[in-house]
């Protein structure tokens, strides 16, 4: 490691510091026990990933090496390393949604969208991906987009969802 | 601090309920929201002012009444009245019910004869079995009370159990009384919970844990969701009674970070709870401090085991670690601790109130009580439903689940998820118990049953739980790992008709291996999909298998 | 103690001893492929499974513990079946490349497929491409072969607190990788190897130098010079049959003669120097009351690791170079203009116990005191065993040989280096007579030398008692470094006067460097080889080294002199690095 390069670290660091959520994300939790997939709960769902330059404050104030941090990041699906599509797709594959067509479902939206499963659209503006039952096997098959859900889905909806969406963030400036 | 007074809280509450005329049960679960009963909510709530009713009718937003492919689902009960169940709503039919059920059966209810018929298509009775032949302990509240609501719970009889144990019992007479009942862990592994609390119990420490297991990892399974949801207090006070039993020093709820709504409430009933001093510091008067927390999991169908969920909770990857050290010993931070299911501990607070004779007056045997399922798949009736131990498969399927959705044949049952077995059609006199099931090859799980039909194919079910296993194994012990991805290479194979016989054997000589090597109950089990579709739809293997279906492709030939 | 019988045969042993190590009493020997005797057991490879009469699943022998009146069976039919597919499973993720790979021959996973037969099978490879991560030019991290037994990131988080490794990702995509998608040389990585030692496969080994040292040798313009650190001499025959700590400086010096070497020094003639220097900085210090304590910088892993992370230490650190560095600025100075070879065309090699050495000889710009790179190259035992069959030497029917002179002879004291409290015995044998002139009665302190992480000891050194500690392996390092900061923060009297820290448990006879399977037994018995050299040896003062005298008298005139500095001394730069 070069001296410049842990100059460059420390910067990223520090910039993190000076951003208030993570400020206040680190503040509610740090004395608490158990905090650290807490707080990158709390930095997932406000930035819809996890920043390097966020995990590498985390790791200095809470005191946990980054190599942790970046274990549990890299072991838990529910945590992102790269910022997502601005719409957020997640198909439900669990046991009922499979039975009931799901794979027709996730491969009509990576058509609609243009996004690999697991990935999102050049443009951002979709992420897709599929999740392990939301619990709403009752609705198979089901899908659930920036937290709205769609249940008892035919592959014709999805043209109608995707649309829906497209058109949410159409008038939206960037 | 003062003691609450729960039976002052139970009087006022009852009187509040009886100076209404009526009362409207909207279910108001995950999957109800799903389905859109918000909307029918709101529309309910502007027929009601409309017609003037909003002073006579009371709307109360519950957790789970079980018929989740049938939401948005509405109890109406108007006192003197036999109450009607109104399924798959809209806000159309919303204002419809008002005006022409509740309007006149309120305001004229001596001249009201009825709910109109085209109101009772949209009905369903309460008589037919899907209701009639359950039994709930566990959901007995859920669908009759506000889950953010702790005085509505206090109403229904909720914290007696807690105030009882912490007032006038001895651990030891709790552990007894748990014993006594017979009760087993509901999250899978079917461990006796009195047992589980006695040998925590036992264990010195300055400081001791007791952990409420909420990361519901089955996938097409929602037991602990709808409970958490519906019924958030009954899993508190089961878990201060526990904690009560084993001499915890704190507590934590591991939940599903994918439950943000069963997050939101049990977070709620926690700050409700601590408000009337139910826990926190000096309970009830009484000298003893117990306080709850919350931390999230965050998609790791493994961190249901529970030395995973201990690493999780710590902030680390969830990898199972080897046991001895058992948790009871070495858990959390490395202090005793005992680890319950959701499920099992909102049995709890029935148990201290009725006693354990009379839980174990319920079930077999072996297995005590009444156990939930989220019934689901190419089923009538899709949803939650709680049945007594021992009940038939079938009686489960065909009179409470009302047959296939399709009208096709049975095939089989699923249960256990991506750890259990599948039960074909012929073999489903069997009662539902722990060690009947695991006979044949499957497991109870945590409450996962799935209802396939003759158009489910065997080989692609098995590969279905096998994708699931390899993308949650946790990646630290060689035979999960590899030898999951392994078997999913062969199901592939014998799914595309590239496989002969020496495969099949491969098959079963890698899961068999897989299931004696792996560390935790998740590789240990993951080769059971496998080995009882194997064991029960060898048939449907052998017809992939290359020669027969070369043979099956002549004999087509020949046929033209 | 608690009876059980292992196929039949009874044992007895403490509570809490794991079936893994039962077995060894009863002469069974149970298969495992991630178990390593310096680490907790991980129970990762599944291969150490064995039946216990009553218990419903196979158990692992290596965490489970012997229960009293326990009947365990390690053999029959089903075991040895259900570890065969297991095995087979782990080499479907293995690339077929034993041929091409380093740890060929010495590979456990190798030696165990062999045991067990797997000729042949249908599962198809499932290997990720991976690209290899050279980055650190000290050791080469190859995920594509990791079988993920753990032990590389057990070894890198607990037994030495750098964090540079983590498992990252999971399932079959789990990788041993630094924090993130970055390079191990972005990491804290501290190059100490301890990770290659104890690899169980070819995933991580040292950044292989041979052919440059070949390619010097080869080139007829080059005066080739080579040094062996002490550790070296004490292992090196355990490629050839020897027990480890059999002493083989001889044929050692012979082999690389053989192998085309103009000049054969020793790198413990450069610890006979560093001590002169650093028990000067050690007496400086006491009589000015400033700066202490001392800390010793011999080794370089160590050095990395404060530069990065105790860098408020650096006053604390003596300013003196390693053996190897002084020796490696003596070749390109003092031997060059003896001879009048030009330093341009002299060729320096180490032959190092040690990976992070390979960074040391690049870590600063007093590395370059003569005005060349100081050593061109540095390779381990592993690199030198390998070179000397490639040079087809019976290194064991080799006669024994001398060092050349003048940088080859070296006392007692110095080849006490490679092992945990040698430096600091050494520098005692010699504080005395620099503050009294004459010597003191400070010889062997047998209490330094075990194997605890942390020694302290109160030594008379003329007439003061001075406190001294020694710590090995990193993990124990930190809580000495804290002590230490606390006091002076608190602007207390420092715990010690002198602290010597060796990175690798055992210090250098448990390098990164050396042979693969190291133990607690081993590094001892490799000490136990040292220690007797030492007492076989004409001087056991750094001090009374005719050669060093010398060299002092013609060249360099006082410890710590102008010149002193400018070869023999370096100074030390934060690093600061991401938080472990």
């Amino acid at each position: 490691m070069s001296p410049s390069a842990s100059v460059r670290i420390n910067r990223e660091a520090d910039k993190a510091g000076t951003e208030p959520d993570v400020v206040a994300a680190v503040r509610k939790w740090k004395s608490k026990r158990g905090s650290l997939i807490m707080v990158l709960h709390e930095i997932q769902n406000a930035r819809g990933y996890v920043p390097r330059d966020v995990a590498l404050y985390l790791s200095r104030e809470l005191d946990v090496p980054l190599a942790r941090i970046y274990e549990a990041l890299t072991f838990y699906h529910y945590f992102k390393l790269e910022p997502p599509g601005k719409a957020v797709i997640s198909v439900c594959t669990g046991t009922a949604c499979y039975l009931k067509g799901s794979q027709a479902l996730v491969d009509e939206f990576a058509c609609e969208t243009g996004a690999p499963v697991g990935g999102s659209t050049e443009d951002k503006l979709f992420h897709l991906q599929c999740v392990r039952c939301v619990g709403c096997c009752g609705l198979a098959p089901v899908a659930i987009v920036n937290g709205k859900t769609y249940g008892k889905l035919t592959p014709p909806d999805v043209k109608k969802i995707v649309h829906e969406w497209r058109e949410h963030f159409a008038g939206q400036p960037e | 601090m003062p003691k609450v007074d729960l039976k002052e809280i139970r009087e006022r509450e009852h009187a509040k309920q009886q100076a209404f005329k009526a009362r409207l049960f909207v279910c108001a679960s995950t999957g109800c929201i799903a389905s859109g009963c918000k909307a029918v909510m709101t529309a309910v709530t502007a027929g009601l002012k409309a017609h003037g009713l909003d002073k006579d009718v009371q709307i109360v937003p519950t957790g789970c009444m079980g018929l989740c492919s049938h939401g948005p689902l509405i109890r109406v009960e108007v006192q003197g009245q036999a109450p009607v169940l109104y399924t798959e709503m809209d806000d159309m039919l919303a204002r419809l019910m008002v005006a022409e059920h509740l309007e006149p059966a309120v305001k004229r209810s001596e001249s009201f004869t009825g709910v109109p018929d085209f109101l009772m298509n949209h009905t369903l009775s309460l008589d037919t079995p899907f209701f009639t032949d359950q039994v709930k302990v566990v959901l007995a509240n859920s669908g009759h009370i506000v889950p953010e609501s702790i005085d509505d719970y206090i109403a229904d009889g909720g914290y007696t159990a807690w105030e009882k144990v912490v007032t006038t019992m001895t651990p030891q007479d709790v552990i007894k009384e748990i014993l006594d009942s017979g009760l087993r862990g509901r999250g899978g592994g079917g461990f006796p919970t009195g047992r589980k609390w006695e040998l925590t119990s036992k264990i010195e420490g300055d400081e001791k844990f007791i952990i409420c297991n909420g990361d519901e990892g089955d996938p097409g399974a929602y037991m602990d969701r709808s409970i958490l949801e519906g019924n958030p207090h009954a899993v508190i006070e089961g878990m201060l009674i526990a904690g009560y039993a084993t001499g915890a020093t704190s507590g934590w709820f591991y939940v599903r970070a994918e439950y943000p709504l069963a997050v939101e409430r049990l977070d709620k009933a926690l700050k409700a709870a601590r408000r009337y001093n139910l826990l926190g510091k000096d309970i009830m008067g009484t000298g003893r401090d117990l306080d709850l927390e919350i931390r999230l999991g965050a998609g790791a169908f493994v961190c249901g085991e529970e030395t995973a969920l201990i690493a999780s909770i710590e902030g680390k990857r969830g990898s199972p670690t080897p046991r001895p050290p058992y948790p009871s010993v070495k858990g959390l931070w490395g202090k005793p601790s005992c680890v319950n299911n959701v499920e099992t501990l909102a049995n709890v607070p029935t148990i201290i109130n009725r006693g354990g004779a009379w839980f174990a007056s319920m079930g077999t045997e072996s297995s005590k009580g009444t156990k939930v399922f989220a019934l689901t798949g190419k089923v009538n009736h899709s949803g939650l439903i709680e049945v007594p131990m021992g009940i038939s498969l079938k009686r489960i399927v065909e009179s409470i689940g009302g047959g296939t959705s399709t009208g096709k044949r049975v095939k089989a049952v699923q249960t256990g998820g991506p750890s259990g077995g599948v039960i074909p059609e012929r073999e489903m006199d069997l009662p539902v118990c722990y060690d009947e099931l695991k006979k044949i090859g499957s497991i109870m799980g945590s409450g996962g049953m799935i209802v396939m039909d003759e158009d489910d194919d065997m080989v692609d079910i098995a590969k279905f739980y096998l994708g699931f296993t390899v993308d949650e194994s946790c990646g630290k012990c060689a035979p999960c790992r590899i030898g999951g991805k392994q078997l999913l290479l062969l199901l592939e194979k014998i799914a595309d008709g590239r496989a002969d016989e020496q495969d099949l054997d491969d098959l079963r000589r890698l899961a068999v291996s897989m299931k004696k090597a792996s560390l935790c109950g998740l590789g240990q089990t993951a080769p059971n999909p496998v080995l009882s579709t194997l064991q029960f739809f060898m048939d449907e293997y052998q017809a992939r298998l290359v020669k027969n279906k070369n043979n099956a492709e002549k004999a087509e030939e020949a046929a033209k | 103690m608690i009876t059980a019988t292992i196929n039949g045969i009874e044992v007895k042993v403490e509570p809490g001893t794991s079936i893994y190590k039962a077995a060894h009493q009863a002469q069974v020997r149970i298969p495992t492929l991630c178990y390593h005797p310096d680490l907790a057991p991980t129970a990762a490879c599944g291969i150490c499974v064995v039946k216990v009469k009553g218990a419903p699943n196979m158990v692992r022998a290596c965490t489970t513990p012997v229960a009293q009146g326990m009947e365990i069976y390690t053999q029959d039919a089903e075991i040895v079946q259900v570890r065969r597919t297991v095995l087979e499973m782990i080499l479907s993720n293995h690339p077929n490349e034993c041929l091409t790979c380093l740890r060929s021959g010495e590979c456990e996973l190798q030696e165990l497929a062999e045991d067990f037969g797997i000729y042949n099978s249908n599962l198809p490879k499932i290997v990720k491409d991976r690209p290899k991560d050279t980055s650190t030019k000290s050791i080469v991290l190859d995920s594509r072969k990791c079988i993920r037994c753990g032990r590389c990131t057990q070894v890198c988080q607990d037994m030495q607190n750098v964090w540079a490794l983590s498992i990252e990702h999971r399932g079959l995509d789990a990788v041993i990788a630094p924090a993130g998608d970055i390079e191990l040389a972005e990491s804290p990585c501290v190059r100490c190897g301890q990770c290659s030692a104890h690899c169980p496969v070819g995933a991580i080994y040292e950044y292989n130098q041979t052919d440059e040292v070949w390619n010097a040798l080869m080139d007829p313009e080059m005066h080739c010079i080579v040094q062996i650190a002490p550790a070296v001499r004490v292992s090196i025959g355990e490629s050839y049959g020897f027990k480890p700590g059999t002493n083989l400086t001889g044929k050692l010096y012979a082999a690389l003669r053989r192998m085309g070497f103009d000049q054969v020094f020793d790198t413990n003639f450069g610890a006979d120097v560093t001590i002169m220097e650093e028990a000067s900085e050690l007496v400086d210090r006491l009589k000015a009351g400033k700066s202490l304590p001392l800390i010793t910088t011999c080794c370089p892993a160590w050095v990395d690791f404060m530069e990065k992370f105790d860098s408020d230490m650096i006053e604390h650190f003596s300013s003196c170079k390693s053996p190897q560095a002084i020796v490696g600025a003596l070749s390109k100075s003092y031997y060059a203009e003896k001879t009048g070879i030009p330093a341009d065309k002299i060729f320096m090699v180490s032959i190092m116990p040690c990976t992070a050495k390979k960074f040391e000889i690049v870590r600063a710009k007093e590395m370059f005191s003569s005005g060349h790179q100081d050593i061109d190259v540095s390779i381990t035992t592993r690199e030198l065993a390998r070179m000397i069959n490639q040079a087809g030497i019976e290194f064991a029917s080799l006669p024994d040989e001398q060092a050349d002179s003048p940088l080859g002879r070296y006392t007692g004291a110095a080849t006490i280096f490679g092992e945990t409290g040698g430096v600091m015995e050494a520098a005692l044998r010699t504080a005395n007579y620099l503050i009294t002139g004459e010597n003191g009665d400070a010889m062997e302190f047998e209490e330094i030398h075990t194997l605890d992480g942390i020694k302290e000891l109160t030594v008379d050194v003329a007439g003061i008692p001075l406190r001294i500690a020694v710590a090995h392996g990193l993990r124990h390092v930190e809580k000495v470094v804290d002590k230490v900061r606390e006091a002076l923060e608190k602007g207390e009297e420092v715990p010690w006067h002198f602290i010597e820290v060796m990175a690798c448990p055992g210090g250098c006879v448990g390098g990164g460097g050396q042979f693969w399977g190291v133990n607690d037994g081993i590094r001892k018995l490799r000490a136990k080889g040292l220690e007797s050299d030492d007492r076989g040896s004409e001087f056991r003062r750094s001090h009374e080294n005719p050669d060093v005298k010398k060299l002092y008298d013609d060249y360099i005139g006082e410890p710590l002199s102008e010149k002193a500095h400018k070869l023999f001394h370096t100074h030390y730069t934060p690093r600061s690095q991401y938080r472990r």
